[in-house]
């Protein structure tokens, strides 16, 4: 006599599985390590990268319409082809699509660092010169701290990103939950696909607050200022959001 | 350099591109896909965002749904959509998923782009008697125009993208020439496809860019 199959979420395969949460635990613990992995190296390798070259296009001028040009043209390229076009180089590795996660956030921090440098008031600039501060110090104590809210806005947009598109990595196997939501296609496995989905979600949104607070801890002065330049500073948002474009797929 | 060799070669043969797994195939079926696609996504954005426009509500809905938007993996909600009943129903799932992701930047461009419009020309166009719908086609339209296009630009090249992925969960489109190189562990075929699908993204986004410089004159500088 064979015992009836069991009946619970896992064998019903239902969308939402309390089971699920509890038998593959390390799972998906595994996958969200590796989701925050990806995301948080291709970010930060953008970062390095996007400083040096808008404190360049700054300095000599002509180089801003090929850096913006090159970074434009390569954040149009689709997801699924920038990953295999790395394939040669880097194989089937995690360096492959952390190269292109990283390349896909250059474009949003470069133009908004450029937007946030070119922003700082010319009084500020003058003063600090009138104080006696050198080129550097002016750069470092003045226009860098005043470009923060402007870099901080293309930072939380790459971030987020990054996390909704490191899921397409699982064409090579690193998608962290992308591994998850591939595989889960594959046998129909609703329960794993949806928390996956849920996870990805909760793990973008988490990042943004986190950046929304960091901008805050960074920017002082702007908590002191008033609610006349809050107002001022809500147009700005909408026509920045224009600016930068669509989202990445 | 052997692949890119192979690449070349993988390019140049024939073969790779009649048939029903052909590139001129696969190409057909990604153009079609993305046009639907944007004509459907066009038909249910425009006149909500020109009706909010004109009214000057639901600019939280209008910025935040873009903003919510990104946050949501695409090929998740591929995924998500083909486990359901829909899945059952071919294309379906992905034209729901590419209708969904074209929708926000439609919607944000065109409303920020009506509420822009300068509120001196709309007093003086009330002033000169002009009623709602009049306002609405001869001045709020005509001078939103650059801001619309610039969504709809921005909707196609998502488009574009997003049609690749729908190849992931066994869509049609230029993706598939990928996975088919991914299946069929062929690293030229992977790469021929990648540079096809590459070449023809950055295609619709230079066509854009070129009607844009031809519009006319009053929305040159006012687009980006």
């Amino acid at each position: 006599m064979t015992a009836p199959p069991p009946d619970d979420c896992l064998a019903r395969n239902d969308w939402i599985c309390g089971d699920y949460l509890s038998t593959r635990r390390q799972i998906l613990l595994d996958a969200v390590v590796q989701h925050l992995q990806l995301t948080v190296i291709s970010v930060a390798l953008g970062l390095v990268i996007a400083v040096p070259l808008a404190l360049l296009a700054r300095r000599r001028r002509w180089t801003v319409g090929p850096v913006l040009g090159i970074t434009t043209v390569l954040y149009t390229i689709p997801s699924l082809a920038m990953f295999s076009l790395l394939l040669p180089v880097y194989g089937l590795s995690a360096t492959l699509v952390v190269v292109g996660l990283a390349l896909y956030s250059l474009t949003l921090l470069v133009r908004n660092l450029l937007a946030g440098l070119d922003g700082v008031p010319a009084e500020a600039k003058e003063a600090a010169r009138g104080m006696g501060y050198g080129p550097t110090r002016q750069l470092l104590a003045i226009e860098l701290p005043l470009a923060v809210p402007a870099a901080m806005a293309g930072l939380r947009i790459a971030t987020v990103s990054a996390v909704a598109l490191t899921t397409v990595g699982a064409i090579v196997g690193y998608g962290g939950l992308g591994n998850l939501i591939y595989a889960g296609m594959n046998s129909f496995f609703k329960a794993q696909v949806l928390t996956a989905s849920v996870l990805c979600v909760i793990i973008a949104v988490v990042f943004d607050l986190l950046l929304l607070g960091a901008e805050r801890l960074l920017t002082p002065w702007r908590r002191a200022g008033h609610r006349a330049r809050r107002r001022t500073r809500a147009g700005e948002g909408v026509k920045r959001l224009v600016t930068v474009g669509g989202r990445r797929t | 350099m052997n692949t890119l060799s192979g690449v070349w070669t993988w390019l140049t043969t024939a073969a790779n591109w009649s048939g029903e797994n052909g590139v001129w195939h696969r190409l057909e079926q990604h153009l079609v896909l993305t046009f639907a696609c944007l004509v459907i996504s066009a038909l249910i954005a425009l006149p909500v965002a020109l009706t909010l426009g004109h009214l000057g509500r639901g600019g939280a809905l209008a910025v935040n749904l873009a903003n919510i938007g990104r946050a949501v993996p695409t090929f998740a909600v591929l995924v998500l959509l083909l486990l359901t009943p829909l899945g059952r129903h071919g294309q379906w799932p992905t034209i729901i998923a590419l209708v969904l992701f074209a929708i926000p930047p439609l919607l944000t461009n065109a409303y920020v782009g009506m509420r822009e419009v300068d509120r001196d020309v709309v007093r003086a166009a009330r002033g000169m008697g002009m009623t709602g719908t009049q306002l609405v086609w001869r001045v709020e339209v005509p001078l939103a125009f650059p801001l619309v296009l610039t969504g709809i630009r921005i909707a196609a090249v998502q488009l574009v993208a997003t049609a690749t992925l729908a190849a992931l969960v066994g869509g049609g489109g230029l993706g598939r020439i990928i996975t088919a190189g991914f299946n069929l562990a062929s690293t030229p075929q992977v790469v021929a496809g990648a540079v096809l699908v590459a070449v023809f993204a950055l295609l619709m986004e230079a066509g854009f860019e070129l009607a844009q410089r031809c519009a006319p004159d009053r929305s040159r500088g006012r687009s980006r």
